[in-house]
């Protein structure tokens, strides 16, 4: 071979070579980067468990607390509103809530760990509103059959007492139950479950 | 066959390209068909890399801006938030203040390779003024960034800087004032400062890019031989000592790129903060404006100009003087006199000259860096005096010269290093030398050469890597 002839296979795997070590290298580069955007130290300790005292709260009486930025509902439900989940499970979407989200501990009718206390996160499954709690029976907007639930304003998604979604309605699932646990009988800690 | 449609459909999208835009016109004008002198040596490779490491105070710039906080009550806070409560925020940190540095170690390089090879001599002299006025954008971007941590180096850094305003006489104080939005440096001096920081003046620095290298491309590159290579050309109008820049240069700078980068990765990791030297120590303390450190001193790339100023016993005659030092090199091209280019044949005048130059730049910047004590001060004024005397006997010394026949082409082929003269190239010869007699070195020798021959045996018994011995 004459040294002023061009060898183009090595010029070829030389640039191949640069280009894939150089692809690797970029790609490596790009973790520091794509990694720095990721919740910081504060947002997380920000998303810290919390403490809920429910010792002041009455039957039918529901509570919001904001937990990672989010309304949390705590409810005491009565005797009455625990018998009328059993009473609207024809209508309802997903009535064992097998494809909503909840801790395993709250995967009953009543989506709770102890039935009259529903503790649920006050966010709509379909495009993030926080629907109304609407205890009363029958109401002249929500009708007849209505025997008290969630309601959501915007699109006009219902729920049952225990956040279950109603057929025929936008919701795709059940409201979502965050993890708790009950630290004593009237402490909830909201975040986790226990370990 | 694919590969074959494949390049079919990427010629076809060229074209439609490029009848409603100039691509591949674009391309050929300033890379593919951009003739640069072939003789560009280790000093070429600054100003690419000075757009690399404009690329890296950009992009880690916008991330830090992600999760900075320009309030005086949150801004240091922020940035200890950053350096430790965020993923990789250490690193992109570091990557921007050594980034700082790195900047000015480019830049200065870049400017002296300039003042080493004529380049800022007609026709060049707006490549040189708009790179000037880069580097003025970039002292301002420098000097505002500083306050965004605010430190305590920060704030009476910025306070001494902005003080100095304040010489000027009958509007100085009012100026001062107006510069910080307050009578001393405060919240509305740091929001201020975050948005020339963060917007004004990168846009002006990205402007003044693009404006020097059109200008650049314009008249074309000076070389270490400072011989203008459109001087003779080939039949096809191509410069007889051009090459094209790509891939010739691409390839080059990227291997500089490559070296560079690993050198600053070391940096980054293993002395961010350069023992004071690219973040002082007294900045990692929240700025207080009731106690002033006990050593004020700016970082270094403005302790030459520091040294001026304080060289001078005059507060408003100081600061003209560290002003009309940095004003002074706009006024290169014309303060020059000589014909001839490159340092390789100019006269010993102008060799001397310079060096006394670079000697002065240097300890003054040493000086800044260390409280004043009357020794220090006699070796400020003196070497300011070399500093001004540089500049301002050139028209006379540049006359003087007696220079060596410039030839009509560059040097080429390149020498190899045994038969390069010039006493700067006998101490590289004896340096070398002298490392290859240590035996450190015949040890490390022993075992690269054992790897070497690993690796020729390892591609030997490999049969696509064989092809490549």
């Amino acid at each position: 071979m004459n040294e002023n002839d061009i060898d183009l296979e090595k010029r070829r795997f030389l640039t191949q070579t640069t280009v894939a070590l150089g692809a690797v290298g970029t790609a490596f580069a790009a973790v520091p980067f794509i990694n720095y955007l990721k919740p910081g130290a504060g947002t997380l300790e920000s998303g810290a468990p919390i403490d809920v005292d429910i010792t002041k709260l009455e039957p039918a009486q529901m509570i919001r607390v904001e937990w990672r930025g989010q309304p949390i509902w705590v409810l005491k439900r009565t005797d009455e509103m625990l018998t009328s989940l059993d009473e609207l499970e024809p209508v309802l979407r997903d009535p064992q809530s097998d494809e909503s989200v909840q801790p395993e501990s709250c995967k009953n009718k009543y989506r709770s760990i102890k039935p009259e206390v529903f503790v649920a996160v006050g966010i709509c499954t379909h495009l993030g509103c926080s629907p109304t709690y609407r205890p009363e029976a029958a109401p002249p907007d929500l009708g007849k059959e209505w025997l008290g639930g969630f309601f959501c304003t915007c699109h006009g998604s219902r729920f049952d007492l225990a956040g279950r979604v109603y057929k025929k309605v936008p919701a795709p699932t059940n409201l979502v139950v965050p993890p708790y646990y009950y630290e004593t009988d009237t402490r909830i800690i909201m975040g986790e479950e226990r370990t | 066959m694919s590969n074959c449609n494949c390049k079919n459909f990427a010629s076809k999208l060229l074209a439609w390209i490029d009848e409603r835009f100039p691509l591949s016109q674009v391309w050929n004008e300033h890379m593919a068909k951009y003739y640069a002198p072939k003789n560009f040596n280790f000093w070429y490779f600054f100003g690419s890399l000075a757009l690399l490491v404009l690329v890296n105070q950009i992009v880690t710039g916008i991330w830090l801006t992600m999760n900075y906080k320009p309030d005086a009550n949150m801004a240091f806070d922020a940035v200890e938030a950053i350096m430790r409560d965020f993923e990789w925020g250490w690193l992109i940190r570091y990557m921007h203040s050594t980034g700082a540095s790195i900047f000015f170690i480019v830049i200065y390089l870049h400017m002296f390779r300039g003042m080493m090879y004529g380049s800022f001599k007609k026709p060049r002299e707006l490549v040189w003024l708009l790179g000037m006025s880069l580097y003025l954008a970039l002292m301002a971007e420098a000097f505002m960034g500083y306050l965004l941590p605010w430190g305590q180096m920060s704030y009476w850094g910025a306070n001494v800087i902005i003080s100095l305003f304040s010489a000027i006489p009958v509007i100085g104080d009012d100026l001062a004032t107006w510069i910080r939005g307050d009578f001393l440096i405060s919240d509305v001096t740091l929001n201020r400062f975050f948005s020339f920081h963060v917007i004004a003046v990168p846009l002006i620095i990205v402007g003044l890019v693009f404006l020097h290298i059109v200008a650049l491309h314009k008249v074309g590159s000076n070389n270490p031989d400072g011989v203008e290579i459109k001087k003779l050309k080939d039949s096809n109008g191509v410069p007889l000592d051009g090459i094209p820049f790509h891939p010739y240069y691409t390839v080059k700078d990227l291997f500089g790129a490559v070296v560079f980068v690993t050198i600053c990765a070391w940096i980054i990791f293993y002395s961010p903060e350069m023992g004071g030297y690219f973040l002082e120590h007294p900045n990692f303390i929240p700025a207080d404006s009731l106690k002033t450190p006990e050593h004020i001193a700016p970082v270094w790339y403005f302790t030459p100009f520091y040294s001026i100023l304080r060289a001078i016993p005059s507060k408003f005659g100081g600061m003209l003087a560290m002003f009309a030092a940095i004003f002074i090199l706009f006024f290169l091209p014309w303060l020059d006199r000589c014909q001839v280019k490159s340092i390789r044949y100019r006269g010993n005048i102008y060799k001397i000259a310079l060096g006394l130059f670079v000697v002065s730049f240097v300890t003054l910047g040493y000086l800044g860096t260390i409280p004043p004590t009357p020794t220090d001060s006699f070796f400020g004024a003196f070497f300011t005096i070399v500093y001004f005397g540089f500049f301002l006997l050139m028209p006379i010394y540049t006359r003087l010269e007696v220079t060596k026949p410039v030839p009509e082409r560059v040097v080429w082929p390149l020498k190899p290093l045994l038969e390069r003269e010039g006493w700067h190239w006998d101490l590289v010869r004896k340096a070398i030398a002298t490392l290859q007699s240590t035996s450190w070195y015949r040890q490390a020798a022993t075992i690269a050469c054992g790897y070497w021959q690993n690796l020729q045996a390892f591609m030997k018994n490999n049969k696509y890597l064989r092809h490549f011995l």
